[in-house]
């Protein structure tokens, strides 16, 4: 089927969610499922399909929030415009990092590892700050009213993930159907063929993090209202680099979908393993761990790997012995 | 206020804090080095061996120092199994898979210690533990000492090993040219798991010298980890020598810098070195080029 | 070195707000429930336990999870709520991770299944957002520690603090050092802090710094560093050169205990430490692992009434179950009591009905030093904080008098 058709009918699927779903809890969980899946989609533009695997994605989440955050605070903006001020932001970031990475030739593990000490030097300096109100962090205080984005109950929040989460489809089907699509995944495969075929290379790839960069912004933005407090830990450390690489890995890289899926799995994962183990620390989130491996282990191709493998029987078997 | 008296002991603490991020970074180098993965449970391993010398002293009465040539061994059999039994065969090679199925191991072995041991901190007091060496210019703890003279030792024992046994030479040449070394009749596996172990070791002995002057628990293994990945590629992956020279120089730099800017903002020139490395220079200071 | 390694181990993997029940529960169409519930006959009155029993600060977490368990247990064992015909406390357990946004997210799962209340949280970083989470569901919530004044200047209607918060810390640290100081002749003319870079330290810190000059007390410099840290070597070094009378910490377990070993390994010795919310200072664990580097210390902190009995007896058993008997332990015990009072007088499940019992609360059954409970805006006003020593191998009340079991000893003596 048509991506394009896909995405609107799975956008269509997502819509009546707030009415079928009748617990805080499971909306909770839809938010929380659609949000890290759309952190995944951001890291996906560069990772899956630009095939440069960044460790330190939150630099650029932090960025958005940090920036969303003091505008509020201290400038009075209306938090809808810090959220694409903050967006703007985050662009400017992935700017920067993607130009001094790509401009250095950084690839690899090289390119995650520079991107990791971005992050953690953007943290060090939200820590020492008085801005960024240091080591204590910066609260959104409680105002609620949509035009404040702070929903009063998680509907609005549901319908606003869920508008980024159409945002990030959006992106990836105009990557994956243009031209500057096509010169990204053949940077990806091989860069030094690219370049041999006229691809300018650098330009390529820094549109790619500037792209990336923005959406996860968005996203650190989302983040800050939901939760109306960050501090360097949140915005800048490691667990959301993670986040956002392990459901595009789950789920599979460069694909559209992909995120999504992985980031619904992850999630189920953790719930499950919790409910299986129950509250003796740390036993639920071994298993957590094991599978993790597990599924590393047999499905290495990430969820959708299972439908690529399904068609490729699929076409062994049709061809003559 | 900063007083020249007070920069010399900063700087020998750089230099014993140098040594123990050294010992961390040997084994990371030489994993990375050959099997060319980012092996994200480093940190955790390096807390399960941490409280492998822990019960040995307070269950067994064992000195940590004595403790070398148990732990040594036991993390080497460790790090062989995984990598043998777990990373080799759940990743199937590829890298990114690799990182994952390290990280999955990262959670599960951190997450067991918290079942099994609790998240109190354990510590354990040696006689030497309080005692100081008077430098002059300074008091340096007998451990700090020790772990310094430690991790040269171990340094220059790796060296040795990679340069003068048949062992050395064959994951030399499985790290240089992976295809090759297979033709040549070199098991790969079972060298991948070599190294691995070899690497995981160094964490062994790692423990046994930094246990005296810090502690044990669930989380004490992040710590180091950030700063034993900027010490192998500042230093260059795969080259132990690196990996002091480069362990030595953060550990001033961290040491230094937190004198003059605060223990926060000091550890920035850490990783503002780090970047100037991958930008500038990425085989790092003893690396081979690409 | 810094927190953020910390996270990388805690959170890489728990990044997800972790929750209870699976798709198991979808697919079978069945209520979400929590997946911790403890059994319980009648109609039980459920109450949310939450506590970061993982993650950086699990200790902490495990110990605040132990005595508020042991509060239920009580409550149960002594007939359960008299004024609902006895009905049980249903206590539903849940973990933190030491992070606020899977706190936030158990909050929600708690507010799923239709709990009357939730006590916890601990840190004040995790207590910052699941109070507010409850305070959109109406959910009462009773904070355990959580010592950041904002907690309670937020205006929600919903939470209340039984016991102080930096604020009162602070001002009484500062009163009483004022005191001791003069008793003996105001040996002490300059200080050094030293405090930890989250909500609670550095929010301690600037309280301390603005206010200490007022009682003649010079502050030379304020160190920073962050949890966890793994080397004071710099910070003692610091204090070595700025050589001041005093040095006044604020940090976490872990790092307190690595200051004070490394000041004495470093023959550093200010004529006092005198912590503020000093994360060892009055700990026992740290008295008997290190009794010389802990001799002496000062600290303003939590503390029970020494001549109360029920507290005396909370520390046998406490400490029957190989636990040491920690603030996070009496405090969170004092805090399910205060709710069981409030539910008591409520003789209700119902959420609203307890917070009217809660803002009304004069309860007087505790075991702290504090004068009469009144609830302002979520703070119990009679919340005091206390002034303890560390003197032969234990922990001593020095001041206010009323409480005191000891006499303050000051300067440290050679």
């Amino acid at each position: 089927m048509k991506s394009g058709a896909a995405i609107l009918i799975v956008l269509a699927a997502l819509l009546p969610v707030p009415w079928l779903v009748h617990s805080d809890f499971w909306l909770n969980f839809a938010v929380l499922a659609l949000y890290y899946g759309f952190l995944g989609q951001s890291w996906n533009i560069l990772g899956g399909f630009g095939g440069q695997f960044s460790f330190g994605h939150a630099a650029f989440f932090g960025t958005g929030a940090y920036a969303a955050a003091v505008l509020q605070l201290r400038f009075g903006v209306n938090p809808w415009l810090a959220l694409v001020l903050a967006g703007v932001a985050g662009a400017a970031m992935g700017a920067i990092v993607g130009a001094l990475s790509f401009r250095y030739g950084l690839r690899g593990s090289y390119f995650a590892l520079v991107t990791l000490a971005f992050a953690e030097v953007l943290r060090i300096l939200a820590d020492s700050l008085g801005f960024t109100g240091a080591g204590v962090g910066l609260q959104i205080p409680l105002h609620q009213s949509a035009a404040n984005f702070q929903f009063a109950t998680k509907t609005g929040f549901y319908f606003t993930i869920l508008g980024l989460t159409a945002l990030g489809l959006g992106v990836v089907w105009a990557i994956e159907h243009s031209r500057f699509g096509a010169r990204l995944a053949a940077v990806r495969d091989s860069e030094e063929a690219a370049q041999a075929l006229g691809v300018d290379v650098f330009r390529t790839k820094l549109i790619a993090i500037t792209l990336s960069a923005a959406l996860m912004a968005l996203g650190g933005t989302f983040y800050l209202q939901y939760f109306l407090f960050i501090d360097p830990d949140i915005a800048f450390g490691p667990q959301v680099s993670i986040a956002a690489l392990l459901a595009p890995i789950v789920g599979g890289l460069g694909t559209l979908f992909g995120p999504l899926l992985g980031a619904v799995a992850l999630q189920l994962l953790n719930e499950i393993s919790e409910s299986a183990i129950g509250s003796a620390p740390g036993l639920n989130l071994v298993l957590y761990g094991v599978i993790l491996i597990l599924i590393i282990a047999f499905l290495p191709e990430g969820i959708f790997g299972l439908a690529r493998l399904r068609t490729r029987l699929r076409g062994v078997m049709r061809r003559p012995a | 206020m900063v007083e020249a008296a007070i920069i010399v002991p900063a700087i020998l603490n750089g230099l014993t804090t140098g040594a123990v991020y050294a010992l961390v970074a040997v084994g990371l180098t030489l994993i990375y080095g050959v099997l060319h993965i980012i092996n994200f449970a480093h940190g955790a391993l390096l807390m399960v061996a941490l409280y492998g010398v822990y019960f040995l002293h307070a269950l067994g009465g064992v000195d940590p120092y004595l403790a070398l040539p148990i732990m040594i061994p036991a993390m080497f059999a460790l790090g062989y199994g995984l990598q043998r039994f777990v990373i080799g065969r759940a990743s199937h090679g590829k890298d990114e898979n690799v990182m994952l199925v390290t990280l999955g191991l990262a959670i599960v072995i951190e997450n067991l210690a918290l079942y099994l041991w609790s998240s109190d901190t354990r510590t354990i007091d040696t006689p030497y533990g309080f005692s100081t060496v008077d430098f002059g210019v300074a008091l340096i703890a007998v451990p700090k000492l020790i772990a310094f003279a430690g991790a040269l030792l171990l340094t220059l024992a790796l060296w040795a090993l990679m340069r003068w046994t048949d062992l050395g030479k064959a994951i030399r040449a499985v790290a240089k040219e992976r295809r090759g070394a297979a033709l040549v009749g070199i098991d790969i596996e079972h060298l991948y798991a070599m190294s691995f172990g070899i690497g995981i070791a160094c964490l062994g002995a790692a423990a046994c010298l930094l246990l005296p002057s810090y502690y044990a628990s669930p989380h004490i293994g992040s710590a180091f980890v950030l700063i034993a990945f900027t010490i192998v590629v500042l230093g260059g992956m795969g080259s132990f020598v690196g990996a002091l020279v480069g362990g030595l120089i953060i550990g001033v730099t961290e040491s230094v810098g937190g004198l003059f800017l605060g223990d926060s903002l000091g550890q920035l020139g850490v990783f503002l070195i780090f970047i100037a490395v991958l930008l500038f220079r990425p085989t790092g200071l003893f690396g081979q080029k690409a | 070195m810094t927190s953020k390694f910390d996270r990388l181990s805690v959170t890489r993997r728990r990044f997800l707000a972790g929750s209870a029940l699976g798709g198991l529960a979808v697919a079978t169409g069945g209520i979400a429930a929590p997946h911790i519930a403890r059994a319980a006959d009648a109609p039980a009155v459920k109450v949310g336990i939450i506590h970061p029993v993982t993650g950086g600060v699990s200790y902490s977490g495990t110990q605040g999870r132990a005595g508020a368990m042991m509060a239920v247990d009580d409550i149960n064992a002594a007939g359960g709520i008299k004024s609902l015909g006895g009905a049980k406390l249903d206590a539903l357990l849940a973990d933190a991770q030491s992070k606020a946004d899977v706190g936030a997210a158990q909050i929600e799962k708690y507010n799923d299944a239709g709990v009357s209340a939730v006590v916890g949280g601990y840190a004040s970083f995790i207590c910052l957002a699941t109070t507010q989470a409850a305070a959109k569901h109406g959910i009462p919530y009773v904070v355990d520690v959580g010592t950041d004044d904002r907690i309670v200047k937020a205006g929600l209607k919903n939470t209340f603090r039984f016991s102080p918060g930096y604020g009162v810390f602070v001002e009484t640290a500062i009163r009483t050092l004022n005191e001791i100081n003069t008793a003996a002749g105001k040996p002490a003319k300059t200080a050094v802090i030293v405090h930890e870079g989250s909500a609670f330290g550095a929010g301690t810190a600037a309280l301390l710094q603005k206010n200490l000059g007022g009682i003649g007390i010079n502050v030379l410099e304020v160190m920073k560093h962050p949890t966890p840290n793994l080397d004071f070597n710099n910070i003692v070094l610091r204090i070595k050169a700025a050589n001041p009378d005093l040095v006044i910490p604020a940090d976490y377990y872990n790092e307190y205990v690595l200051l004070a070993r490394t000041m004495q390994q470093q023959k550093v010795k200010p004529k006092a430490i005198f912590s503020v919310l000093g994360g060892a200072a009055s700990q026992y664990k740290f008295v008997k692992d290190f009794p010389e580097a802990a001799a002496y210390i000062m600290d303003c902190n939590h503390w029970y009434n020494p001549h109360k009995e029920a507290a005396q007896v909370l520390r046998k058993k406490t400490e029957a179950k190989g636990l040491y008997y920690t603030y996070e332990v009496f405090l969170n015990y004092e805090a399910v009591m205060l709710l069981a009072d409030a539910i008591e007088r409520a003789a209700s499940t119902d959420r609203a009905k307890i917070i009217d019992a809660l803002t009304n609360s004069s309860w007087a059954g505790h075991f702290m030093p504090y004068g009469p409970t009144r609830f302002e805006n979520g703070q119990n006003t009679g919340a005091r904080a206390v002034n303890l020593q560390v003197l032969d191998n234990d922990i001593k009340v020095i001041l206010p008098p009323e409480f005191a079991n000891a006499k303050p000893v000051f300067p440290r003596p050679v």
